[in-house]
C-alpha cells in the first residue's frame, strides 16, 4: 500500500527538519571546533599556537619522573606531553588524588616565557576499569618476568586526529 | 495489510486496555533487577584499582544517560510520527517523554558531578561532553515549556515535535563528543564489540542498563496512560474504565 501524498509530503518536512538542523549545526560544530576543544596539546603550545598571558587550558599525559615536589610548600612542578612535545607546568596547591605519572591531566592557567604556570590542576580519567587484585597481579607478573611496569606515557592518545 | 497494526497503534483505546495487564509486571521486574543489581554493584563487584569505591557511581550514571538519549529518539520519533500521520497517540507519548528524559538526564549530570569531585577535583567543567549533556536537558525542558505554552492542544504538539527533530542533532554530538574534540570527560569504555571494563564490573552494569531500559519503559507506558485518560475523558470508554476502578 502506497503512502497517502500528503503524508508523504509531512515525511519530506519532517526529514528536511532533521537534515537542515544536522547540516546546520554540523558547519557551526566545524567553524568552532578549536573553540569547543576544551585544552591545548603540549605541541600546540611549543609552536606557539596558543596565546601567551591569557587564560588557557592545557591537557596531556604527566611524563614519569618529572614531578618535582618542593620541600617546604605545596609548590610542585612536572612536564605534560602528547608524544610530539612537552611543556613544564609550575603548580602551588593541593593535586586531585588521581593525579600521578602516565596519567593524562588538565591544567588551567598562563603560559609565561614557555612555563605553563597553572592555577587548577584536573586529573583526566581514562575510560579503563580494573579491580584491586588484577591490578596488582598485574604489576607482581611484571616484576617477575624482569620487565618493568613502570608508569609510562606511551600509547597516550593525547594528540590523536582530533580537529586541530 | 502491512499497516493494519500501526493504524490500530493510533486507537489510544486499543492501547490503553492492551497495556493495562503489562503494568504490573514491567514495574516489579524492573525494580527487581535495579534492587538486586544495585546490591550486586554496590556490595559484591570489587573496587577499582585507582579510583576506589567511587567509581560505583557510574551503575547509575551509566544507566541513566544512556537511557536519557534512548529517550529522546523516543520523543523525536513520536514527535515525526505525529506530523506525519496526525496520530493522537504518538503526540501524548512525545509529550509525556520529556518530562522523564529531563529527569534522567538531570540525575545523570548530578552523578557525574559526584563523580567528577573526587575524581577530576571539580564538579563541573564546560567541555564537548558535559556542555552537549546540558544541552539536553535544556531540550528537555524546552518541550515541555512548549508544551505549556499554547492553549491549543494540537499547536502545543507540533511545535513540540519540530524542537524535537531539530533537537536530535544533539544526540550523535554527544556520542562522538569525546572522541572528535578534547575533552575530560573519558572516551567510552563500552563498545559494540569491547569493553575496557573488568568483567566483575561490567556484568552488573550491563543489568543496571536493562533494569533502567525497563524502568523506562515502564514510566513511559504508565505516564501516556494517564495523558489518553486525561485527553479522552470526554469519551465513553474512559468514563467506563474509570467507574470499573472506583
Amino acid at each position: 500500500m502506497p503512502m497517502h501524498p500528503v503524508r508523504k509530503q509531512r515525511l519530506m518536512i519532517v526529514l528536511f527538519i532533521v537534515v537542515f538542523a544536522s547540516v546546520a549545526v554540523g558547519l557551526m560544530a566545524f567553524a568552532l571546533r578549536q573553540n569547543i576543544n576544551l585544552f591545548y596539546p603540549p605541541s600546540k603550545l611549543i609552536d606557539g599556537e596558543a596565546p601567551e598571558g591569557v587564560n588557557i587550558r592545557a591537557g596531556g599525559c604527566v611524563v614519569p619522573g618529572s614531578i618535582l615536589r618542593s620541600k617546604t610548600d605545596l609548590a610542585v612542578s612536572f612536564a605534560i606531553t602528547d608524544g610530539k612535545g612537552d611543556v613544564t607546568v609550575k603548580y602551588t596547591g593541593i593535586l586531585p588524588d588521581l593525579f600521578s605519572e602516565g596519567e593524562a591531566a588538565v591544567v588551567n592557567g598562563q603560559m609565561q616565557g614557555g612555563i605553563f604556570m597553572a592555577e587548577q590542576v584536573l586529573a583526566k580519567h581514562d575510560e579503563n576499569y580494573t579491580p584491586v587484585e588484577v591490578a596488582e597481579a598485574m604489576a607482581d607478573a611484571s616484576a617477575k618476568t624482569g620487565t618493568s611496569h613502570q608508569a609510562s606515557c606511551d600509547g597516550m592518545d593525547m594528540s590523536g586526529n582530533k580537529n586541530y | 495489510m502491512a499497516w493494519q497494526w500501526f493504524h490500530r497503534l493510533g486507537s489510544p483505546k486499543w492501547f490503553y486496555e492492551k497495556t493495562t495487564a503489562w503494568m504490573p509486571w514491567l514495574l516489579s521486574i524492573s525494580l527487581l533487577i535495579i534492587i538486586s543489581v544495585s546490591i550486586w554493584a554496590l556490595g559484591f563487584a570489587p573496587m577499582d584499582a585507582k579510583q576506589g569505591n567511587s567509581y560505583r557511581i557510574m551503575y547509575l550514571h551509566v544507566p541513566t544517560s544512556i537511557v536519557a538519549m534512548a529517550a529522546y529518539y523516543v520523543m523525536a520519533i513520536a514527535g515525526g510520527i505525529g506530523i506525519i500521520w496526525k496520530m493522537k497517540l504518538s503526540n501524548m507519548v512525545m509529550k509525556v517523554a520529556a518530562p522523564i528524559g529531563a529527569v534522567l538526564t538531570a540525575l545523570a549530570l548530578f552523578t557525574g558531578a559526584v563523580w567528577g569531585k573526587p575524581t577530576w577535583g571539580t564538579y563541573w567543567v564546560w567541555d564537548a561532553r558535559i556542555t552537549s549533556v546540558l544541552i539536553l536537558l535544556f531540550l528537555y525542558l524546552g518541550v515541555i515549556a512548549l508544551q505549556e505554552a499554547f492553549s491549543d492542544q494540537e499547536m502545543a504538539d507540533k511545535a513540540s515535535a519540530i524542537l524535537s527533530l531539530v533537537g536530535t542533532v544533539n544526540i550523535p554530538i554527544i556520542y562522538k563528543s569525546v572522541d572528535w574534540w578534547f575533552t575530560l570527560h573519558q572516551p567510552a569504555s563500552i563498545k559494540m564489540t569491547s569493553s575496557s571494563i573488568a568483567s566483575e564490573m561490567l556484568y552488573p552494569l550491563l543489568a543496571m542498563i536493562i533494569g533502567f531500559y525497563l524502568f523506562f519503559t515502564w514510566a513511559l507506558l504508565s505516564a501516556t496512560r494517564s495523558e489518553i485518560l486525561q485527553r479522552e475523558i470526554k469519551t465513553k470508554w474512559v468514563k467506563q474504565a474509570l467507574l470499573q476502578k472506583a
